[in-house]
């Protein structure tokens, strides 16, 4: 198991290599469908994005509302595929990690050996288990979306798994062959 | 006649939404333990163990089993010797609105082209079927997005027969992969038309995981599919190992001559739903 922090650095990135089993800390920027579409216009009108992509890592989540007196609610992954058309942007935007679950499409998979950057999954259902990985958790932009707002979360030896790294290797191709 | 008020039934559907999403059945908890054991890989076998452990922070009620609370589908059988002194629909509605608000659920129901979230997970989708008798049977489903957009119908040839079932089925779940939360319980509809295939999928959902179909040849097809879908690799989370599918159920209809519709339905591991009678 290794331990890493975010936002990504150029030493960590070289290091991770698909399949590894990683607990990170640091911060990331929750982002789904309706926040990446945003996003993407606000990219292309050439207007200022609510915070800086370098390095940044991309947490593809939508929590349950948190329960009085609680950080966060339940917090685990969404299906990354749903991202993917708008993924290539954000990673030519300084992108370096995005979180999620499930297989990318090729035009990703290429995009992220072309810039460096890494994907990771966490465990898709397991909400309650991770929202005890949130230490803070506060909505940075477009709150009108409900769930899909952008939250900007410090987590904590958040569990995930290398599915692509830097080098091209891809885990579940990995997998199917052994 | 008897009279069953609509307050009683959204208060009971209230209570189902929040039960649904702190507490996996046993029926899927005990499974997933009994998988745990058999798994080999050992990051499958650790994510079977961590499903179980996230099931056990979910029951003490502070967070939901997923942050997909799902849309809730809610299946009732009404007694034609009952009646309802109201609207139906409107207190099942009523019922989930406030079961999420309560329970702090996720509202993830939103206008199709719009995508305007409704901001009360309502309507919830609702399936009415008469029964004999003068009870109220209702069933809720919380369903995940994850599992349900994987899911898939497809018009078979009458000749494609069993094995072209359980060709589309294992082409599913491949297709499928990590991104629908495995282990999966995977609902088969067959028969029936357009409609009733994919209906039935979802029914066979309800079905207690480790039961055994009634239908013996049903049964062993059930059985067939499961361990052919477990030879894919895919594994819980999609990391690998034997655990792709925790169970397989189908029902069928009688269909058309010219006609075998095949409707596979994937359920994530958190298999959600919950059934009270009133």
């Amino acid at each position: 198991m290794k331990k890493i922090s975010v936002p990504l650095d150029k030493e960590t990135l070289e290091d991770l290599q698909a399949g590894d089993e990683v607990l990170i800390s640091g911060t990331v920027y929750t982002m789904r469908d309706a926040a990446h579409k945003k996003i993407e216009n606000i990219i292309k009108a050439g207007k200022k994005l609510p915070f800086d992509p370098e390095n940044q890592v991309l947490y593809y989540c939508g929590p349950t509302p948190a329960k009085p007196g609680n950080v966060t609610g339940s917090c685990g992954p969404t299906t990354s595929s749903r991202m993917d058309i708008y993924t290539p942007l954000l990673l030519e935007k300084g992108v370096k990690g995005m979180i999620g679950k499930g297989e990318r499409s090729v035009q990703v998979k290429d995009a992220i050996e072309k810039h460096k950057a890494v994907y990771f999954s966490a465990m898709g259902g397991m909400g309650a288990a991770y929202a005890r990985n949130i230490i803070k958790s506060e909505i940075i932009a477009f709150p009108e979306l409900g769930p899909e707002a952008i939250y900007k979360m410090e987590i904590e030896d958040f569990y995930a798994v290398v599915i692509n790294d830097i080098h091209g290797n891809d885990f579940y191709v990995i997998n199917k062959y052994n | 006649m008897r009279t069953i008020s609509s307050s009683k039934i959204s208060k009971a559907v209230e209570k189902l939404a929040m039960d649904c999403n702190y507490y996996l059945p046993h029926d899927v908890v005990k499974t997933l333990k009994s998988f745990a054991l058999k798994e080999k890989n050992k990051k499958a076998k650790n994510a079977l163990y961590k499903i179980i452990e996230n099931h056990k922070i979910a029951k003490n009620g502070v967070y939901p089993l997923c942050q997909d609370t799902g849309i809730c589908v809610v299946f009732v059988e009404f007694g034609t010797s009952a009646r309802v002194d109201g609207d139906i629909y409107k207190a099942i509605n009523e019922g989930v609105k406030s079961g999420y608000k309560k329970g702090y659920l996720r509202k993830s129901t939103a206008d199709p082209l719009s995508r305007v979230n409704t901001g009360t997970n309502t309507p919830a989708i609702i399936h009415l079927e008469l029964k004999p008798g003068e009870k109220i049977k209702i069933s809720l489903m919380a369903k995940g997005a994850g599992a349900e957009n994987k899911s898939k119908i497809k018009m078979l040839n009458p000749s494609d027969g069993e094995e072209g079932i359980m060709d589309f089925a294992l082409r599913t779940v491949e297709k499928a992969g990590a991104s629908a939360c495995p282990p999966y319980v995977i609902g088969i509809g067959i028969g029936g038309n357009l409609e009733t295939a994919p209906l039935l999928a979802k029914k066979a959902l309800l079905r207690p995981v480790d039961d055994t179909n009634k239908n013996k040849k049903t049964a062993k097809l059930e059985k067939q599919i499961l361990a052919e879908i477990n030879t894919l690799g895919t594994g819980p989370m999609g990391f690998g190992g034997t655990t792709t599918a925790i169970g397989v159920k189908i029902e069928t209809a009688p269909c058309h001559i010219a006609s075998l519709p095949v409707a596979v339905n994937i359920q994530c591991h958190s298999a959600r739903h919950k059934t009270i009678t009133l």
